[in-house]
């Protein structure tokens, strides 16, 4: 089945009339998603390509039954859109924008925990694909096909990278988690759906500087994942204090580097690849070994 | 962005926290004069640079009198302390401290909420208290929704092991802190040391703050808190071009698109700098996941104007924007720094992968500019480039 998306899931796009939300829009259709509708409370009653646009989430659920919302939403007006698509009870909220305060982060994160109804992926990512069955945000689905390789990721092109290198062997999902410092679903929510999932053989975990959720997803790997990891972590070569591109890459004093998150991983027996292809290497040689 | 301590003292003054008299000097006469306004009596002239251990560098000195405070000052001003060059000090009326204590609030990744840190053993690094004396650096979850009300504060202070006679005083500071942290979009404000005075006031006698960048689209006055000497004039051109860049100290220039992905160039490139010398990236730069044309060629103009690059990497999975497009763009952004009379003489590897990878190394064959060569895969695109800038000297 995946995780967390299937061939019936039903995408509400929040933000729809916004040159992004409705670019991409038109992609997930060209993939085969179900887009079933849009939200934006100033263009309800009008369409994109025949795709209504509601006045707000819950109406529009109730109109359509979707059951993932993919939010394209500036980051001004982020917060409150999170806030709503919660309110409504949505399953999965897919926050693809990019430059969301922390504390509006924080803050809608918090809200969704107490509401425990909705999991949020992202911010600052570029959503999750199930190739052949469901695509809910902007990651290009002609670049790979089905198979049985989880992946998950804080980083939107190296997500790309290894789809497209392993695309012969394919994969049950893709998660892009999202570069920034707090974001809704983890490294460790994923590897606990990838190691339930019954079509899913083996997990590519892909991370990068700052924080220490490879580290906490180390030994979470360690208590809890029976099935084959390969790893990789990008930033060796990041200097100290400065941001690298994602808002939640920074090296901090000594912690948050590279190499102690490829050092964690390594304990607990991941392989970690050198550079990317090294990495989908080792990850070809374990699928083609069984 | 993180704050001079001076700035930092600015915002707690603006929320209410309570704070020493201070001015801020660039010269050793301005110096002088400054510690004139404060009374004329002992001043401490601190050096302002976003860094730790000034105390240890000579970076702060106590000053008797109002020419002695400009004598510090002049030995202070110019000093570089870990690689910060001192271009101000802060001078701020000798304190009669009687206890030293740590209070702060920052993000907490890791849970995903915030966390109150406090101790009554302050004044010392606080990485090092963490590391020697856990048990008394007291760790309090905030929730983002409620955050520090009058119980969370007292809870706060209680877990710190505050003295009773100033509790009710950093009860008032913690809520006033949190006031800081919440209105002004950080993700850390920190007082190390807060303290109690001779006369038993509690007050903020340094201070660290870092502020969301993300959100400063609703908070206009930051922009004047920016550093202007700490922009690397590589890096001033490009945030003025909205581009994610950072000056390294290498040769090989580096573009790609997505930031995982260029994180990942650098390393690579690095290792493979190693058979050459020890070539290394010159840069990181994202285009963003998208990679159009014109943003490739703001990249290229900024990277291609570094003398310190010899040799240019663009490392680009077409998967938004397929490869043809940003071959178009490569092509195009050749053509654009031509006609404004820029340099197109270093040589620049491209390795284009993913959707159209075939189209757009055609488009690139084609248009034969005799500085481009293709390399089919990242780490052998990485290899060249390093190679031809140990070549380029």
């Amino acid at each position: 089945m995946a995780i967390w998306l299937t061939e019936t899931s039903k995408i509400l796009v929040q933000g729809i009339t916004g040159s992004e939300g409705t670019k991409h829009t038109r992609r997930m259709v060209a993939s085969g998603a179900q887009v079933v509708g849009g939200v934006n409370p100033r263009k309800a009653g009008t369409d994109v390509d025949g795709i209504p646009v509601y006045a707000t989430v819950s109406e529009a659920m109730k109109e359509t039954g979707a059951d993932v919302s993919v939010l394209f939403v500036p980051p001004p007006f982020a917060k409150d859109a999170v806030v709503e698509a919660v309110d409504a009870q949505i399953p999965l909220a897919v926050v693809i924008t990019e430059g969301i305060p922390v504390h509006d982060t924080a803050s809608f994160f918090q809200y969704a925990e107490n509401a425990g109804s909705t999991r949020i992926i992202g911010p600052n990512c570029p959503g999750l694909i199930s190739p052949g069955k469901c695509n809910a945000g902007i990651i290009p689905a002609d670049i790979t096909q089905a198979g049985r390789i989880g992946l998950v990721s804080k980083s939107g092109t190296l997500t790309y990278q290894m789809m497209y290198e392993l695309r012969d062997i394919g994969f049950s999902t893709a998660v892009g988690i999202g570069g920034d410092p707090v974001v809704g679903t983890t490294h460790i929510d994923c590897l606990e759906a990838f190691q339930a999932d019954d079509e899913t053989d083996a997990i590519v975990m892909i991370g990068e500087i700052g924080g220490d959720a490879e580290e906490r997803a180390a030994a979470y790997i360690e208590d809890n994942v029976t099935k084959p990891v390969v790893g990789y972590v990008a930033g060796f070569t990041a200097p100290e204090g400065k941001t690298m591109g994602h808002a939640g890459a920074i090296v901090s004093g000594s912690s948050g580097t590279a190499a102690a998150k490829k050092a964690a991983l390594e304990a607990v027996g991941v392989k970690v690849g050198k550079t990317p292809s090294e990495t989908a290497r080792l990850m070809r040689e374990l699928m083609t070994s069984r | 962005m993180d704050l001079f301590e001076y700035q930092a003292r600015d915002m707690f003054a603006a929320h209410g926290v309570p704070v020493l008299d201070a001015a801020v000097a660039e010269t050793a006469e301005e110096a002088r004069a400054a510690a004139e306004r404060l009374g004329g009596g002992r001043v401490v002239v601190k050096a302002q640079v976003k860094t730790g251990g000034r105390g240890k560098a000579g970076g702060v000195k106590l000053a008797d009198d109002p020419a002695d405070a400009g004598a510090k000052a002049g030995q202070i001003l110019g000093m570089d302390i870990k690689g910060h060059t001192v271009h101000r000090v802060m001078l701020a009326p000798a304190a009669d401290i009687a206890e030293e204590y740590y209070f702060s609030i920052l993000l907490d990744r890791a849970n995903r909420t915030y966390l109150a840190m406090a101790s009554r053993e302050g004044g010392v690094e606080i990485e090092t208290l963490a590391v020697e004396k856990p048990e008394a650096l007291a760790r309090v979850p905030i929730d983002a929704l409620t955050g520090v009300d009058d119980a969370k504060a007292r809870e706060i202070v209680a877990e710190g092991g505050f003295p009773d006679e100033i509790a009710d005083q950093v009860v008032e500071v913690a809520q006033k802190l949190w006031d800081v942290f919440v209105q002004e979009d950080a993700t850390l404000v920190e007082v190390n040391p807060l303290v109690k005075t001779g006369d038993g006031r509690v007050v903020a006698l340094d201070g660290k703050i870092t502020l969301d960048e993300n959100a400063d689209f609703r908070q206009q006055a930051h922009a004047d808190l920016h550093d202007e000497h700490a922009d690397d004039p590589l890096e001033a051109k490009a945030k003025a071009k909205n581009l994610n860049y950072v000056k390294l100290d290498g040769q090989v220039g580096i573009i790609g698109n997505g930031a995982g992905l260029v994180m990942s160039t650098l390393d690579v490139v690095a290792y493979a700098g190693e058979e050459f010398g020890g070539v290394k990236p010159a840069n990181f730069l994202d285009i963003g996941g998208g990679a159009s044309a014109e943003v490739m060629a703001d990249g290229l103009d900024i990277i291609l104007g570094d003398p310190a690059v010899r040799a240019v990497f663009v490392n680009v999975f077409g998967g938004i924007t397929a490869c043809d497009a940003v071959a178009n763009g490569i092509v195009q952004a050749l053509e654009l720094i031509k006609s404004r009379g820029g340099d197109v003489s270093k040589p620049l590897v491209v390795r284009l992968d993913g959707n159209n990878a075939e189209e757009g190394r055609r488009i690139l064959d084609d248009a034969e500019h005799d500085i481009v060569e293709l390399v089919d895969t990242m780490d052998g695109a990485a290899r060249r480039a390093a190679e031809l800038a140990a070549a380029g000297v």
